[in-house]
């Protein structure tokens, strides 16, 4: 009797201990996210002022905005994601309604994957070997290309993820309709799982937005901004990366400039990924 | 097996499918060919009938077309994979044949008498890895099992999408916040008391001595650690609500626990997926540039203190690739490029098979 109250304070103990412990874990976790966010809306605040979008980016000492930095993410990501969404959608589509279990799909299923979390400074390398070497020099292009290569697996992962869950009765009462596969395809199984897909896009824009390491040299970085048709043939500002060269230099207006633009790039994530997140939940109900 | 045709087939389509039912079985088929009925259009008009072939003749060289289309894409990811290895590879090259596996194991880093060797690079990103992993992979599962058990419902489910969008914070916010916020203060109120409490005793003397600057490769791993957390935790999280009710309900009417549900039953049942995800954690961690970059400080040594300046693979390629002159200096950062992609390639893959048993052993 006595030896069992022993055993059941010891386990209450243990229990108690061990829950104490996980939960001041979530609280360490929480607690150093929220000084994060915090310290960027404290010092990304103080920097915002309408010459950010108006304005480009300045030498050091003086004033100055990030549009040609922002113009040079918008324009280098757009051209990424109308080149990788119907390169990801076709393999994704390949994966799940051609190929499910073929070892041809295993193999592509894997390497994608594997680039999905590949580091992004070897893309960058890849790009950099790949254009920039053969053209001779740093291009808006190139940075382009490097951020396409992003965008592909996390689009091929989604959509195949996506049309998995499409139920197969719709694929056959389509099929026994006298749909050709592609027809089914087209026109059933995408349209159904359409908002999962466009969600896969937005995540995919959500993490090309704030990738720095394989723009640093592939577009490098431009301090100004040109409106010719070969502004994408030049060297191209982006905004990663100059909040790279502008935090780590000495000058404290291009440090204000370096948190202004950190702050513009957390929100530009948190509201794709919101968005993704709310339509996600639309198609559920 | 008798093919009970109708009318409606022509005489042709018929025999198809007489020729296919009669392929896939032993009985001899019989031709019987009904005459057209009267309500047959096809028969009737001719050209309904051509029409429709055509049209079922284009769909099906639209179809041939669509999956081509697929299989190209499909392709084209393993393209990218293949021209990444072999890029790297051809621009490693000259480093290769000038150091051969000697790159890897000194340390010398000498642009100006194009001396180059990884160890330096190779190790700081070793030992960031290891220290976030140390710290984020308890905390993360604290947090998971948090989220999943312990915390009050209707805190659940914003603490979890809020763990969520922080994973997805692109990683040079966490290298700009700590190198203006954390490493200062770090500098200031950890590392100054902590250096000067241990500077005589023996192994902690040399782990945490020496002249502290706030960055080092112990602010890296720190700054690391907290950049996978929520990766970490979102994994697990996910992982842990795969374990069936049932298990669970069933160990509590056994009167275990809390802390026995989780520990003995919960986290067996999802230890490959558990491990799964770390493994995937690593990954990242080994291949981050901007959240390192900014605070490890960018010296080509290996001192024995954490507190010291270091460097990492990614760090060392993000620093100085650009500004690097001569085909030997850029072919040994292209060469520390390869190492690390088939460092990350092998944990990644070994993170997959785990990912992938686990679904595996699910579905039975």
């Amino acid at each position: 009797m006595l030896a069992n109250r022993a055993l059941y304070f010891r386990r209450r103990l243990t229990n108690t201990v061990f829950i104490g412990l996980s939960m001041s874990a979530a609280l360490f976790g929480l607690v150093w996210l929220t000084f994060i966010l915090g310290g960027l809306l404290v010092d990304g605040i103080s920097a915002l002022s309408p010459t950010l979008f108006t304005e480009i980016t300045p030498p050091p000492g003086s004033k100055g905005g990030l549009a040609n930095a922002i113009g040079g993410s918008i324009l280098m990501s757009t051209i990424a994601v109308l080149a990788g969404t119907p390169i990801g959608i076709f393999a994704g589509t390949y994966l799940a309604e051609y190929a499910r279990h073929g070892r041809l799909a295993f193999v592509v299923r894997f390497v994608n994957d594997i680039l999905l979390s590949a580091p992004s400074i070897v893309i960058g390398l890849f790009i950099y070997e790949l254009l920039v070497v053969r053209m001779g020099h740093f291009s808006g292009w190139a940075g382009a290309a490097a951020l396409t290569v992003i965008v592909i697996p996390v689009v091929v992962r989604t959509t195949e993820n996506m049309l998995l869950l499409v139920p197969n009765g719709l694929r056959e009462a389509a099929s026994a309709l006298g749909a050709p596969q592609n027809f089914v395809i087209k026109s059933v199984t995408w349209k159904a799982a359409r908002a999962g897909i466009i969600t896969g896009v937005l995540l995919a824009v959500a993490r090309i937005s704030g990738e720095t390491a394989p723009l640093l040299f592939t577009a490098l970085g431009n301090s100004g901004w040109s409106w010719s048709a070969s502004a994408m043939n030049e060297p191209m500002a982006s905004l990663p990366a100059v909040i790279y060269s502008f935090a780590t230099g000495p000058y404290e207006d291009q440090h204000a400039l370096a948190w202004a633009g950190a702050l513009l790039i957390t929100a530009t994530v948190l509201v794709l990924s919101i968005a993704a997140r709310i339509l996600e939940n639309q198609k559920r109900t | 097996m008798l093919i009970i045709t109708s009318g409606r087939l022509s005489q042709k389509l018929c025999k198809t499918v007489m020729f296919v039912a009669w392929t896939e079985c032993e009985l001899p088929p019989i031709h019987v060919f009904p005459r057209p009925s009267l309500t047959d259009i096809s028969l009737r008009e001719p050209a309904a009938l051509s029409a429709r072939v055509e049209t079922a003749r284009r769909a099906g060289a639209g179809d041939v077309r669509f999956r081509l289309t697929a299989l190209a894409a499909a392709l084209t990811v393993l393209a990218i994979f293949a021209g990444v290895i072999t890029s790297l590879i051809i621009g490693a090259m000259p480093a290769f044949k000038a150091f051969g596996f000697g790159f890897i194991t000194t340390e010398i880093w000498s642009p100006t008498r194009e001396r180059f060797g990884a160890l330096a690079p190779i190790y700081g990103t070793l030992v960031t890895s290891l220290i976030a992993m140390l710290i984020a992979v308890p905390v993360g599962i604290g947090i998971a099992i948090f989220l999943t058990d312990l915390c009050p419902r209707p805190l659940r489910r914003p603490i979890g999408i809020a763990v969520e969008l922080l994973a997805g914070i692109p990683s040079i916010i966490y290298g700009i916040w700590g190198f203006f916020v954390f490493a200062p203060w770090f500098q200031l109120h950890v590392q100054e008391p902590v250096a000067t409490a241990v500077a005589d005793i023996p192994v902690l003397g040399t782990l945490f001595g020496g002249v502290t600057f706030g960055i080092g490769t112990l602010t890296a791993g720190l700054i690391l650690s907290i950049m996978i957390l929520p990766f970490i935790s979102a994994v697990t999280r996910d992982v842990l609500e795969t374990v069936p009710s049932v298990l669970k309900e069933a160990s509590y009417g056994l009167g275990a626990t809390s802390w026995e549900v989780m520990w003995k039953v919960c986290l067996p049942f999802c230890q490959t997926g558990v491990m799964g995800g770390a493994m995937l954690a690593l990954g990242r961690a080994l291949g981050e540039t901007m959240a390192v970059t900014f605070v490890i400080g960018n010296a080509h040594k290996i001192a024995p203190s954490l507190f010291a300046p270091g460097t990492s693979i990614s760090a060392a390629i993000a620093n100085e690739f650009t500004e690097a002159t001569g085909e030997l200096y850029r072919s040994a950062l292209i060469e520390l490029g390869l190492l690390l992609f088939v460092i990350t390639f092998i944990v990644l893959a070994c993170a997959q098979f785990m990912l992938l048993r686990m679904e595996r052993s699910k579905g039975h």
